[in-house]
């Protein structure tokens, strides 16, 4: 069957057909090639934005490595869901350490694979390896471990799939929950209901200040962007970070059914920029099709139903506003404008 | 091939000769040295198909390891003190995990106050890790541990700890008798994982264990460790075929056939004690030592049996289970569980405190005629301790204690002067 030349979206739905795009960009999802890495019958709630995130992650970058790949995890949701004793759903060689270690394990593990590539007379090892982790286990306590994996450039690409808060532990605040939003260390209550305003890190772009050769922020509203994303970091080496987005229904308050449709909004109201950046430097943004108000995107969720109850919280609704037009602004993630971050000055090699 | 060199370079080269494929390294002292010293020959090409790491941390070193040595790489890495301590969380996951990492610990005091020197602290605070720990009495056996450990930890898929006093040791210059690759080679096959990443056969390793297993997953470490009360003489008799000198072992006597009073201790101060003991003997006082090597697994049988004679035991270790005393006398009290045999705690050395013959002949005397109390500190400076008990009793803000006493402690010394 033959495909047409489009944009990237069609108008008037969010979503592009799978038959609409040229084969090489086609979702794979039942594909009898694809590996199921992490498989069918674990643990995850309905509409887990991670479990969907790391699927189609991890089945990409086996397929861009020839199914030459290991999994380091760090504690967490998609641990824990993932291999209820006496049951494992990874397919793939797979380990998990602690809650702060992945990076440091997976640069283990490529030093491993490196001398053995070496003792074979190769110059580069065939087995490749990702670290994964929740937003805590990246962006709070498995940060130090991370940055060192950076700063020393090695062969791992770190994934983190961020749905904002500790939610294997039962929804406590992290450096990633964003402002006003109930967790249940920041309660909706008293003159500042919910995580305060002001604080939280942007670790992709801390990741970009590293200069490391491939830093993206990716969506499970766009699973073949996603999919393009791991591909190319793995056709890459050095140090690599991609940072997804993965909304969580039990610890947002959000329908199952809504996981999608929250992603997208994140994404096209601006509150949660999609970009790529090569050492340091914002390489390509995805651009806004359809600009929504934050309302749409914080009503669904119950963690912010404090901001809509009798007495709306506009002063605070106005502020989410501004965070997103300062995003649009400094990514240029509208129309021809260009992105104004991450020009860190770092080499290319 | 004999040399004449600090013992921090022994172990490196001991190292190097194990041909490891991962090191991380972290400066510590004083363990520094040996990290130094591996990175230099790694990046010379002396050691071939091997990995140094520059880490950012103790926990990330120990975290790299896991990593490496569940990739399938013979890992070393070294560390001591508060860096030990950093790494806490890793050390029990990787012994928790079955990887045969071998570190070396410097020992060194743990702050606060903040001290560098030697003590036995940093390795006793993780006596129960699951952690082989094997202690050093000198830089030859120093280095010839670390070739053991290799062995011993990949037999077992254990983790191995090579405790060395810090300094006393580590920077101490000797003579050492450095063994030749093809020595090594002999002795030490190639790392064959009992557990591997391999895409080709893959495995989940760290998987969430409940009450449905956990008490068998956590039985099957203790296990492992009796199996190395057998290992440990099998691998010290091997090395003794094919080095031609004894290093290692569970237990060391000195002087113990009909020695009416046994000191036990472990590591440097076992010469000084031996010296001692030398010096006793020929006053005809009957005296004998019993050096402990293997720390974990604690060798109960083996010091049991060498006590059988013994009326009296003076255990002296450089570590403190503040709130009861000793760590190691607690586990020779087990030890000699029913039998009749006074036992006596000295803690000596403290925070590199020198412990000295003089002091030694002092308690030793006192404790053959019964007249050392239980517990005692060798060389404890009584009037200041006192001093700030007796601040403390009548000055609510009486301040930070280790500050007062250094303050107590200058006065004292410019009196005298």
């Amino acid at each position: 069957m033959g495909h047409q030349e489009i944009k990237f979206y069609q108008t008037g739905t969010f979503t592009v057909g799978n038959r609409l795009l040229p084969p090489e960009q086609r979702s794979v999802q039942s594909d009898i090639e694809r590996t199921n890495s992490l498989n069918s019958g674990h643990r995850a709630c309905q509409g887990c934005g991670e479990a969907l995130g790391a699927r189609y992650a991890i089945d990409a970058a086996m397929r861009a490595t020839n199914n030459q790949l290991v999994a380091v995890n760090a504690t967490g949701c998609l641990e824990v869901f993932s291999t209820p004793y006496p049951e494992t759903s990874w397919q793939i060689p797979w380990i998990h350490s602690l809650f702060g270690n992945a990076a440091a394990v997976a640069t283990g593990v490529a030093a491993a694979n490196k001398v053995k590539a070496l003792k074979a007379g190769k110059a580069l090892p065939e087995t490749r390896v990702i670290a994964q982790g929740g937003d805590g286990g990246t962006t709070d306590i498995g940060f130090g471990c991370l940055s060192g994996m950076f700063e020393r450039n090695d062969d791992v690409l770190y994934i983190c799939y961020d749905n904002q808060a500790y939610m294997n532990t039962g929804v406590q605040r992290s450096s990633a929950t964003p402002p006003a939003a109930r967790t249940a260390t920041t309660m909706p209550v008293g003159e500042h209901p919910g995580n305060e305003w002001g604080q939280g890190k942007n670790v992709p772009l801390i990741a970009m200040a590293h200069g490391i050769p491939y830093v993206a922020t990716a969506s499970v509203s766009d699973l073949r962007d996603l999919e393009y994303k791991v591909k190319k970091a793995m056709s890459m080496r050095g140090a690599r970070y991609i940072h997804i987005f993965v909304p969580c229904p039990l610890g947002w308050g959000s329908a199952s059914h809504d996981t999608i449709k929250l992603a997208r909004l994140a994404k096209e109201t601006g509150l949660f920029p999609v970009f790529e950046a090569e050492y340091g430097e914002v390489t390509n943004v995805s651009k806004i099709r359809q600009k929504q108000p934050v309302e749409e995107y914080l009503r669904l969720q119950r963690r912010f139903a404090h901001l809509f109850g009798k007495k709306p919280r506009l002063d605070e609704i106005e502020r989410f506003q501004h965070m997103a037009d300062q995003n649009i602004r400094k990514f240029g993630l509208l129309g021809d404008d260009k992105a104004t971050v991450g020009y860190y000055g770092a080499e290319h090699e | 091939m004999l040399k004449q060199c600090e013992g921090s370079h022994a172990v490196a080269e001991a190292v190097a000769l194990s041909r490891p494929e991962v090191i991380c390294a972290y400066p510590i002292s004083p363990q520094t040295h040996i990290v130094e010293g591996l990175g230099e020959m790694v990046k010379k090409g002396d050691i071939k198909d091997c990995e140094y790491i520059n880490v950012e941390s103790e926990f990330a070193a120990m975290s790299v390891a896991i990593g490496s040595s569940a990739a399938g790489a013979r890992t070393y890495t070294a560390t001591a003190s508060q860096g030990l301590l950093f790494m806490v969380e890793a050390v029990y996951n990787a012994s928790g995990l079955g990887l045969p990492i071998v570190m070396t610990v410097a020992n060194r005091a743990i702050g606060a106050p903040i001290n560098i020197w030697n003590d036995h602290s940093d390795s006793m605070s993780q006596r129960d890790c699951g952690w082989i720990q094997i202690f050093a009495e000198t830089n030859q056996e120093a280095a010839d541990l670390h070739i053991q450990a290799f062995k011993l930890a990949e037999e077992l898929s254990l983790p191995v700890m090579v405790c060395m006093d810090g300094f006393i040791l580590t920077h101490a210059y000797e003579r050492v008798d450095m063994p030749t690759q093809e020595q090594v080679d002999a002795f030490l096959p190639p790392y064959s994982p009992r557990q591997i990443l391999d895409p080709a056969a893959p495995v989940s390793i760290g998987a969430m264990v409940g009450p449905e297993a956990f008490s068998e997953v956590r039985y099957l470490a203790h296990a492992k460790q009796m199996q190395a009360l057998e290992l440990i003489p099998k691998i010290s008799a091997q090395f003794k075929e094919i080095f031609g000198r004894d290093s290692g072992g569970l237990v060391r006597p000195y002087m113990l056939e009909d020695a009416e009073t046994v000191v036990i201790a472990l590591g440097s101060v076992l010469g000084t004690i031996k010296d001692t003991i030398d010096e006793m003997r020929a006053d005809g006082i009957s005296i004998g030592v019993l050096g402990i090597n293997s720390f974990r697994p604690f060798p109960v049988s083996a010091i049991r049996r060498s006590l059988s004679h013994a009326k009296r035991i003076i255990v002296l270790e450089k570590s403190l289970a503040v709130g009861i005393g000793g760590i190691v006398a607690t586990d020779v009290r087990m030890a000699l569980d029913g039998l009749d045999k006074r036992i006596y705690t000295v803690v000596a050395g403290l925070g590199g405190r020198n412990i000295t013959r003089s002091s030694l002949h002092r308690v030793f005397r006192l404790a053959m005629h019964d007249q050392l109390e239980a517990l005692h500190f060798l060389d404890l400076e009584w009037s200041i301790v006192n001093k700030e008990l007796d601040r403390e009793r009548t000055t609510r803000r009486s301040g930070p204690i280790a500050e007062n006493i250094l303050r107590d402690l200058g006065q004292a010394k410019s009196n005298v002067g």
